[in-house]
């Protein structure tokens, strides 16, 4: 070490053995050198036994990987030693779908602002019954919503970062439905009038889906089950709309609930193919939220009635049977799907067929 | 039985340096235990009376423990020692633009020193300051600050009291270990290039893990092997190595302490027997 400042010699000496270097004063003749600074150990032994946190790459996930590993991006190279995640989400096979990379790319792809997406100032002037009908549908879809948010936010902090797409993909899915919610909240709201009700069965059913702790369960019961439903309802919605205000918040809810369920069932198939109990388990969930529920009182009385009304689009005995066979229809719909969707999982048609039936009378 | 280790609880950190180690020890099957004090002087007074069988020594409290055993007939030994427990200096500083080129223009001048307890900001600087023939309360006026008495000056707040009189102009020197000299200017307590180092002292030692006669030789030998196997490439040592300001252990000598032996005699600071005779010195 070379260098002008008088206490150059005292700094480095005090320097270095702090950090296990060792030092020698340099003789008259060093030629300008001050000490002679021989290199220790720290820095190297605290990478000693230093790990790659995988590869960064999606093929680079491994099965398990350690909770040490905490934060870190994967494929970092990791110092051993430091506090674990609280993440017990951490078998790639419970986790991991190979969908998850590209269903984040489009996600991320396809956010939209919903300032700029909906039509705001489009003219809505309906009937008072049909207007309230919307609002008490969008209160509904407000209520179901928060529940997709919380669920999959919640998820998302129990995953080991490493599954990093996953997480992502979860967070795109949490961000979906918080502009769900806004734009059903400012559709209920736009004629300045009151929400609508929140039933008692209606926020049981939703309680259930909470208070699941497996991922593949509650991403079965949410995803595949309840937002698969509401695909259906969503499209039902479109379809009678009586405002074009109506029909972009449920096309623009649609496409995105159209990928979390994707992911749902992608990540199941996926689960499918490593866990032969899987289907055991799923079905069991079914069942026993059916239990749970079995005392409850459905779909919110007045849910029911506002798509009817917004399905007859007129308060006259002709539209309401039209409404009624058409909210019939919506529910053999919502039933297909759900067996449709319990076939690409595995099950057997006549079981699918079971299942469905059991599902909450709530839609979500 | 576990061995059963003082310190001194100088910093919250003490805790966690401690806590540490325990788990390591019993879980390197050696039973080990520890118990922390408010000062150095009743855990000095402690081992030398076989209360505990080891501590965690300041310097000082190895003296003054040494001092106490061996007047009862009793027998320390110091097993451990960190590789930044040895050779220290001490620098005694001035401002870069004062006119003091060496030490004896000090005379007549006033050095601020650390608290009346600190090995290196004021015990060995007053001895070394002597031995220049600069008799402090003689031939230099001292402004001591008394921060953490009792600790041995293991808390810094009276050296960098002392940098602090040196920096406002109100003493001609200070005095502090030489890597808080390079601390203060790195936390800017000193301005860079603000002073200038007058004289350094001599290399001495600090602290050492003092085990007492209560112990077997057998158990002595298996705890100092134990430490030395402690590796900074271990994750679970490593952290404890960084609180506790080491890279590895070393084993303990004594040959770093007689120039601290000689300040402690110079001011009678401890007896020969071990007593605590230092003049307003209460920890």
């Amino acid at each position: 070490m070379a260098g002008l400042d008088p206490a150059l010699v005292v700094h480095l000496e005090a320097w270095c053995r702090s950090k296990g270097h060792r030092t020698q004063r340099a003789d008259e003749n060093d030629d300008g050198v001050r000490a002679w600074i021989t290199r220790g150990r720290t820095d190297l032994d605290r990478w000693a036994l230093a790990e790659r946190a995988g590869r960064p790459g999606p093929d680079g996930i491994v099965a398990r990987p350690r909770l040490h590993w905490g934060l870190a991006a994967r494929g970092a190279l990791i110092e051993p030693g430091g506090p674990e995640i609280a993440a017990d989400l951490i078998d790639r096979d419970l986790v991991w779908a190979e969908l998850a990379p590209s269903l984040y790319a489009h996600a991320a792809s396809a956010q939209w602002d919903p300032a700029q997406a909906v039509r705001w100032d489009a003219e809505v002037r309906l009937a008072p019954d049909i207007e309230r009908a919307v609002v008490q549908i969008m209160t509904f879809l407000v209520e179901n919503e928060q529940a997709a948010l919380v669920v999959p936010a919640r998820l998302l902090a129990r995953i080991h970062p490493h599954f990093r797409e996953v997480i992502q993909l979860l967070a795109a899915q949490a961000a979906d439905e918080a502009r769900h919610v806004e734009i059903f909240t400012r559709r209920a709201l736009l004629t300045g009038g009151e929400m609508g009700t929140s039933s008692v069965s209606g926020r049981e059913s939703l309680a259930t889906l909470l208070t699941e702790p497996d991922f593949s369960l509650a991403s079965f019961l949410l995803s595949v089950l309840g937002e698969g439903s509401f695909l259906n309802l969503l499209t039902f919605i479109d379809r009678h709309a009586p405002d074009p205000v109506t029909r972009e918040v449920a096309r623009l809810a649609r496409q995105d609930e159209a990928r979390h369920v994707a992911f749902g069932v992608a990540h199941l198939q996926h689960q499918g193919k490593v866990d032969t109990s899987l289907l055991g388990r799923l079905r069991g969930a079914v069942e026993q939220r059916h239990q749970t529920l079995i005392s409850s009182a459905g779909l919110n009385q007045d849910v029911f009635d506002a798509l009817v009304v917004l399905a007859a689009g007129e308060w006259t005995p002709g539209g309401i049977r039209r409404g009624y066979a058409a909210v019939q229809e919506l529910q053999i719909e919502m039933d297909e799907g759900r067996r449709h969707r319990l076939v690409r999982l595995g099950f057997p048609g006549d079981e699918a067929a079971e299942l469905s039936a059991l599902h909450t009378r709530n839609f979500m | 039985m576990a061995l059963l280790m003082g310190a001194v609880a100088y910093d919250p950190k003490v805790v966690t340096i401690w806590g540490g180690f325990r788990s390591w020890f019993n879980e390197h099957g050696f039973p080990f235990d520890f118990v922390l004090y408010s000062n150095y002087e009743r855990q000095a007074e402690d081992l030398a009376n076989g209360r505990i069988d080891a501590a965690w020594n300041s310097p000082l409290a190895w003296i003054r423990s040494r001092r106490l055993a061996e007047a009862n007939r009793r027998r320390l030994t110091p097993v451990v020692m960190r590789d930044t427990d040895r050779d220290l200096t001490s620098v005694i500083v001035v401002r870069a633009g004062s006119p003091y080129k060496d030490l004896a223009d000090l005379k007549g001048e006033t050095v601020a020193v650390g608290a009346i307890d600190s090995p290196q900001a004021t015990l060995l600087p007053c001895s070394f300051l002597a031995a220049k023939g600069l008799q402090p309360g003689v031939d230099v006026a001292v402004r001591r600050f008394d921060v953490g008495v009792g600790l041995h000056g293991d808390h810094i707040g009276g050296e960098r009291d002392a940098a602090r009189a040196l920096a406002a102009g109100t003493v001609a020197a200070a005095c502090m270990i030489d890597s808080n000299h390079l601390l203060f200017g790195r936390e800017g307590t000193l301005a860079a290039g603000s002073t200038r180092v007058l004289a350094q002292t001599p290399p001495f030692d600090h602290c050492n893990m003092t085990l007492g006669d209560t112990v077997s030789t057998e158990v002595m030998n298996g705890f100092r092997d134990l430490l030395l196997t402690m590796s900074y490439a271990d994750p679970q040592v490593r952290p404890l190595f960084d609180l506790e300001g080491l890279t590895s252990w070393q084993a303990g000598r004594t040959s770093g302490y007689r120039a601290l032996e000689t300040a402690v005699d110079e001011t009678s600071f401890y007896s020969e027997e071990g007593a605590v005779a230092a003049v307003g010195y209460q920890p």
